[in-house]
Order: C-alpha cells, then structure tokens, then sequence
C-alpha cells in the first residue's frame, strides 16, 4: 500500500500506509488524521479537505478537474499553485510516498 | 462547581458537528451525543447516491472512526431513546432506562420520513429510504428487484430512481403536483431533469397521486394510481417528504411550527436549549420570514454556530445555504433559497447538459442553481454572502464575468 504522510501545521508528521483506491482524504478522516474535515464527504460541494501537495511531486498527482478547480476558490486557507482538494487525489501507486501539507485551518 | 454539560438528542450530521464543534471551540465540561439508531454517526446523503449503487462501502459513511469519540472525550449513546425533557430539573428522560443532567441541551432531532396514508402502505416491498437500516434493504432489494414505483419526486426520488434505473430494475416515477422537485427549484430545471430521467428510461406521471397499494399474500404486487391506472411493481419506495421529529420539544412546552421554532442564535424560547439541523425553524435572510432546511450545509453550520454559543461566542446564524443532488451523470448544485422568486434567467445551455438558472425575487439575485456547472455555482455561493449586486440583464449576459463581478465586491 502506497504511503502517504500528513504534516500538520506544526510540522508534525504522520504517516499512513494507504490502500489503491481510497482517496487521501478518506484514509485521513478513517484513520483520524486531525486537518480535515470533509463536511460534504467527498462530493466537492465545500473544499474543507484541503491540502497542500509537495511541489515536486504535483506531477504525479491525479489532473485537476475544472469542478476542483472552481472549488477551489472556497479554501478557508490561502489557495496556492500546490492546493488540492485530498477527495480527489485518490491513492494509485504512483502516489507511493506522497507528501501533503495541512492549512492552517479548513473552515 | 461541577464541569457543565452539554446533551445533544440526535447523533445525525448536525449533532456529531455540534459535539465535534464544541471540544474544537475548548469546551472543557461533558459532552453526550445520544443517537436512536444504534450505530456511530453517518453521513446521509450517500444512501440515495453512492452507497445505494453499490460505488461506496460502509466504511465511506461513517463521520469520524470510533476512536475520535474516545479522543475528544465524546460520550455516544447510540441505540437510545431521549423520552422525555424536564426543563425545570435539567435532566433528560431515556429508553430503555436512565437519566442525563444537562446545563445546555441541543436538539438535533432530525426528522423521519412521512408515511403514505394509503390502503396497502403496510405490505412488504413498501418501502422508505431515511436510515441505514432503511438504504440497506434497499440496497440488497434492488439485486432482485424488477420494477419500481418511486412515489414522490422530490431529491430523494429521483436519486433513487436514477441508481434503480441503472441497477436495472424499470422505474415508473408518480408525482402529485406538475413539477418534480418543484419545492425547490424553478419549472426550468424541473423540466430539464423531468426529461433527464425520462430519457434514461423512466416513466414519469405528473399530477398522480396513490388510490392504494395492491398485493398478493403481503406482498406488494403494484400501486392503483388516482387516475385509476394500475402500475405493476414488487417495490414501492415512498419519499413524499418527512416530519420534523419535534415532539419532544412540544411535550416540553417549547413552540413548534413546521419544526422547532428558534430564533436568530439557533435557541428555542428556554436559552439553554438550542434546535439545529433538518428539526430547527429559523429565521433566515435568504428568505422571507422563516425556514426548516434538510441538508447537510445546514447541518453542518448550524452544528458549528451552536457549538460557538455554548462555548462563550455567541453569534447570530447567517450562513448561506445550499444543497446537491447527483442524478444520472447530473450534478444539481443550489446556492442560496430559489422558492419565490419572481424572475429566472437561464445561462448556458440545458441542451449541452450545463446551464445555471438564477432566481431573482424584486430585482434581487436570492439563489441559483447550477447543473454541471460548478464554476456559477462557486460564484453564486459567493455573491449570496453579501450583496450581490448582479442584474438580470448581467446574469443573462454570457460575456458578462461572473468572477470578475464577485471578485469586484469582496474588495469594496
């Protein structure tokens, strides 16, 4: 199972070992990982699952869909180059060793 | 002094927020969550959509996993029955047994579904679609299921039908007034999904109503419509809209009308009792006069606007409100309150399956709904925060730009 790791804020690092088709932002709520908060439950209707993703590894990460996009605009936290909703990275092997920031808050 | 406490009565997605909300916001005293179903909190909206099509697991639904409750120090009562509220002693009443002192109770009792008061309502295959319990029957049904008649078209309907049509089964969609959905969005958008399912493959009768259920040894066989058609069916479902479940509230002496009536801080007429989420009528500036809202957004915010109360920052309640349906390959996105308006611009194009409709009442942009077009609705959300300052003439307007106008307002 590809490993993903979470950095808190205050740089507190977890890890979770993630299986191929859940998205990192179910693997975050299941495993209680505290940042994201998910209010729609994965339907892109809130964008309180955001994250940021390692720039180096943008390219690895699954396109962004127009709908992403335009969500994207409801970030409680600063929107960056590197912001992501985590409900639509969903974990593939490439995504092995993917590194995700958390805002600062989500709502 | 003893911690305070605070006993919320409805472990749906407004009670888990209030409780989640209260211990973000530093509440330090004891926080009980008691449930009726005998399962850890879940979302709802993946009963008619994903969960019910088989796409999503268990696992997808539930809010948090049962160690965030140990974490934060939550206590779940799941399974049991808030009976009665005695406000003078403070104390909550429950089955099977036992009671709670409570210092600030919160009502979050949601609502249940409205039964069809019909002959034959009472046969096996008659069948609601509220709870888990309710979506795994459903679920598990619909592998033998041949044909269906959804009573009722309003979102809980036609997501069902759209998942039973691809599910295989053959649908046949009654609906009493003219206009699926029509408490909630504009005749455009109720045509345009009216013809969506239609050409999925759906049989849609308008201005039906159910004479009775007919079966054979207790089991549903079909409905006798009022037209005096008799539709074939070994399902039934019925979702003809729900009851806000406010009678505790009402025994206890607080108002209720169409809900538990509360003011613009969420709290009933006693101050330390609160109504959140699908139960709560509440004033709003999203329409005119007061509201009782079933959606998660609502949920959700009223949980939060609560919890801030309680722990020592009240606020009045001024969220903008929106909903979603997914239909088919059709995602239906509503910003704000469409009921009453008095003009509707359509934008984009409902034949290329993506347009908006934007509801304006007195000259005033008041909601919007969007289908596949979650760019319009982002901007919507957005103008509905303050004042939108948008004309008909603008929205209507194709070349006009909708972020730029959004954007020119949250720097004035």
């Amino acid at each position: 199972m590809p490993r993903i790791t979470y950095v808190h804020p205050n740089g507190a690092r977890e890890a979770l070992d993630v299986p191929v088709g859940t998205s990192v932002m179910r693997a975050a709520i299941l495993n209680g990982v505290d940042g994201i908060v998910a209010e729609c439950g994965g339907e892109m209707m809130c964008a309180t699952c955001h994250v940021y993703v390692e720039e180096d590894q943008l390219g690895q990460t699954p396109t962004q869909s127009d709908d992403e996009k335009a969500m994207l605009e409801f970030t409680a936290s600063e929107r960056r180059p590197n912001s992501r909703l985590s409900c639509q990275l969903v974990v593939t092997p490439e995504l092995e060793g993917l590194v995700v920031y958390l805002p600062e808050t989500q709502v | 002094m003893p911690a305070p406490v605070v006993a919320i009565v409805g472990a749906g997605q407004a009670g888990f927020q209030a409780a989640a909300s209260l211990r973000q916001d530093g509440f330090a005293g004891r926080i009980v969550l008691i449930g009726e179903e005998p399962v850890s909190p879940y979302q709802r909206p993946p009963l008619s959509k994903s969960y019910l099509a088989g796409e999503s697991s268990l696992d997808e639904l539930w809010l948090r996993p049962e160690t965030f409750y140990t974490q934060h120090q939550i206590d779940v009562l799941a399974g049991e029955t808030v009976t009665a509220i005695d406000r003078t002693e403070r104390r909550l009443r429950m089955a099977p047994g036992g009671e709670l002192s409570w210092d600030h109770l919160v009502l979050a009792t949601g609502a249940r579904y409205r039964p069809l008061a019909v002959p034959g309502a009472e046969l096996d295959g008659v069948l609601p679609l509220r709870t888990l319990a309710e979506a795994n029957v459903l679920r598990e049904r619909l592998d033998e299921t041949r044909e269906v008649v959804v009573v009722g078209a309003g979102f809980i309907g036609l997501e069902f039908a759209s998942v039973a049509i691809v599910r295989g089964a053959a649908v046949h969609i009654i609906e009493v007034t003219q206009h699926p959905m029509g408490r909630v969005v504009s005749s455009t958008t109720s045509r345009f999904f009216t013809d969506a399912h239609r050409r999925w493959g759906a049989r849609i009768s308008l201005g039906t109503g159910v004479a009775r259920i007919t079966g054979a040894g207790g089991r549903a066989t079909g409905v006798e419509t009022t037209e005096g058609q008799h539709l074939p069916a070994d399902l039934v479902l019925i979702c003809i809209g729900v009851i806000p479940n406010a009678e505790l509230a009402r025994e206890a002496g607080l108002a209720v009308d169409n809900g538990i009536v509360v003011d613009e801080y969420l709290a009933t007429g006693d101050p330390r009792i609160f109504a959140i989420g699908d139960c709560a009528n509440f004033p709003t500036p999203f329409a005119v006069g007061r509201v009782r809202l079933e959606s998660v957004q609502n949920a959700v915010d009223q949980g939060r606007c609560v919890a801030a109360h309680i722990a020592g920052k009240p606020a009045p309640y001024d969220k903008v409100p929106w909903f979603w349906s997914d239909q088919g390959d059709l995602k239906l996105q509503i910003a704000g309150i469409t009921a009453g308006h008095d003009k509707a611009i359509l934008r984009g194009d409902p034949d290329g399956g993506r347009f908006s409709v934007f509801c304006f009442r007195a000259g005033r942009l008041i909601g919007v709904e969007s289908v596949n077009q979650t760019a319009d609705h982002v901007v919507a959300r957005r103008l509905l925060a303050g004042d939108p300052r948008l004309t008909p003439e603008q929205a209507a307007d194709e070349g006009y730009d909708l972020r730029a106008h959004a954007r020119s307002l949250s720097v004035r």
